[in-house]
């Protein structure tokens, strides 16, 4: 399949595509692993994935391992719901990302990769291993990269089986393992015992392709871009109701009003900003910025027109959640069912008081006492919801 | 449970692949499920056997992950997104009711034909061309009432017996 045909549209400004993969592999391999982990932390990389932890720090952590092999994944699960970015970069910058995961092999002392990528993305599949055996052709991967008998670095591909807990890292690393995507508790971190229970770094795509970029251009160059707690700037999949859907690249900071100007969708009642297990923007807020400070995202911008009922879309992403859920736990387990479910009742009957408090302390429960981020933020979605719309619901029968 | 000598030496082949350890179950099962459309008791067991894991697990993995079946399914499953991006669109419920029709199935079930079997999933990244839908592991874009009926009728032609 030629991958090119689902490329879809794309915004004007695009960072990766004036960036060259191979001279910030070039000059990371005339660095001292330290002064590279010190670059990308003064570039103030944060992880795309979602969380934003800070990318030379997790290096530095995994370097600190005294323990190996070590490990470098990445996360190419992309399961969020609205989210699509990684796919424009699998497709058209796969280099950089295997550039950036041989870069980060160098900077933590590890020697092999592994690309998890998701069932639904199979078909990128043969494009990815075609590029590859062209770099290891091209001695830009192997037992000596640029002929440096002291770089090996190689990439294994692994292929997801459709679940969307298994973005979650740790999930992640137990599915790498032949187990059930279960989470893992965290402390030991991946870092510390990850995969085989080896020092393992897992970053997100987009954090592996910014990665060369950095090297190439300087840690100015990046942070330049942004604001200063989010440097830089990262990609957007943007959906729903606009004119213009596709993949837009903006700096942190940037108001999401521009955004929806540039994108057509200027007349949107709402905003879910962070895919399903983000949160529900209303107009009133279209002034906040994207960034971790502000609006946190993934990169999942899905617009809401004037006639869309919200409580439709709390129904379609709790059910997301109830069939994701890996039932390890029993607050995500439980707790995104009967929620579901009374997201079902409210749109039919209304919501009372006594209802609403139960359902915000189940909501609470599910936050602080999930195991992870999955359970812990699948009622985010929801509560912006009620928060902002409750005036949508019928009224209840008294 | 007697594990029939085809089987045993598939899977063998298989193995031979992926490795003989426990992080290359996940793969392993990914083979014999694209090639017989489901995980049979006995391709559990002889895994299990095979690579030294507990049936029980291999059991585990095998209903934990939605692109393994432990039923017989069709030879093309088709996986429409339900995801809100995709459901929002005008062209959505048309081209769901043309989907439906066409293969006079509900979702979760198989033609009579073992052609198609027709499943909801969540989003496969493909929002900015929505509706989409995988068909095994092939991208449909933009679906509409029309391109949907395309689609399922061109599988068929694909299936039928070359002469037919
Ligand atoms: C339920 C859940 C799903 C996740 N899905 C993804 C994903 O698809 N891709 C991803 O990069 N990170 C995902 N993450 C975040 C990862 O756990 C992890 O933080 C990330 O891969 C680290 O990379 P980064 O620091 O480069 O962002 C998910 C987290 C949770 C809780």
């Amino acid at each position: 399949m030629d991958v090119q045909s689902v490329r879809g549209f794309v915004g004007t400004k695009l960072s990766f595509a004036d960036a060259s993969p191979d001279v910030g592999l070039r000059k990371s391999e005339a660095m001292d692993p330290e002064a590279l982990i010190h670059l990308v932390s003064a570039s103030g990389l944060r992880g795309r994935g979602g969380a934003g932890f800070p990318t030379g720090m997790k290096w530095k952590f995994a370097r600190a391992e005294v323990r190996s092999p070590k490990y470098i994944i990445c996360n190419a699960d992309e399961g969020e719901p609205g989210t699509f970015k990684d796919r424009l970069i699998l497709t058209d910058f796969a280099d950089l990302v295997f550039a950036g995961m041989a870069i980060a092999g160098r900077a933590v002392g590890a020697e092999k990769g592994i690309l998890y990528l998701r069932g639904e993305y199979e078909w990128l599949h043969a494009h990815l291993e075609g590029v590859l055996a062209r770099r290891r052709n091209d001695g830009l991967l192997g037992a000596a990269v640029l002929g440096n008998r002291n770089f090996a670095f190689d990439i294994e591909i692994r292929i997801g089986a459709g679940a969307y807990i298994c973005g979650e890292e740790t999930a992640l690393i137990e599915s790498l393992e032949g187990k059930r995507g279960e989470a893992r508790n965290r402390v030991p971190f991946p870092v510390q015992s990850g995969y085989l229970g080896l020092p393992t770094v897992v970053n997100n795509v987009e954090t592996f392709a910014w990665v060369p970029c950095v090297v190439e251009k300087g840690a100015e160059w990046f942070s330049a871009m942004g604001t200063r707690k989010s440097p830089g700037a990262r990609l957007f999949s943007v959906s729903g109701a606009c004119d213009k859907a596709g993949i837009y690249e903006y700096p942190f900071g940037t108001p999401l009003r521009r955004l929806l100007k540039e994108v057509g969708g200027e007349d949107a009642k709402a905003v879910q900003v962070g895919g399903a297990s983000g949160v529900c923007v209303p107009a009133a807020q279209f002034d906040r910025t994207l960034a971790f400070e502000d609006l946190a995202t993934g990169g999942s911008i899905i617009v809401f027109g004037p006639q869309q009922d919200m409580f439709a879309v709390a129904e379609n992403f709790q059910h997301f959640f109830a069939e994701e859920s890996c039932g390890q736990c029993a607050p995500c387990r439980f707790g995104n069912v009967r929620l579901h479910e009374a997201i079902l009742r409210m749109r039919e009957e209304g919501l009372d008081a006594d209802t609403e408090a139960s359902l915000r302390s189940l909501a609470a429960t599910m936050q602080a006492a999930s195991k992870c981020g999955l359970g812990q933020s699948a009622p985010n979605a929801f509560l912006s919801i009620l928060d902002n719309f409750a005036g949508e619901l019928p009224r209840p029968r008294t | 449970m007697d594990i029939p000598t085809h089987l045993q030496s598939e899977v063998e082949q298989i193995i031979s692949v992926h490795g003989r350890d426990r992080t290359a179950l996940l793969p392993v099962l990914q083979d014999l499920n694209r090639a017989h459309s489901y995980l049979s008791q006995e391709a559990m067991l002889c895994v299990a056997r095979e690579l030294g894991v507990p049936r029980a697990e291999v059991y585990g993995v095998a209903t934990f992950y939605s692109f393994l079946s432990t039923e017989p399914r069709g030879k093309y499953v088709i996986r429409l997104c339900r995801t809100i991006s995709c459901a929002i669109q005008g062209k959505y419920h048309p081209a769901v009711s043309a989907l439906l029709e066409e293969l006079g199935v509900a979702f979760g079930e198989t033609t009579r034909d073992g052609l198609f079997t027709l499943e909801r999933t969540n989003c496969i990244g493909l929002c900015d061309q929505g509706p989409a839908m995988l068909v095994n592991d092939e991208v449909h874009v933009n679906l509409t009432e029309r391109s949907v009926r395309a689609i399922v009728r061109e599988y068929r032609r694909k299936a039928a017996p070359v002469g037919a």
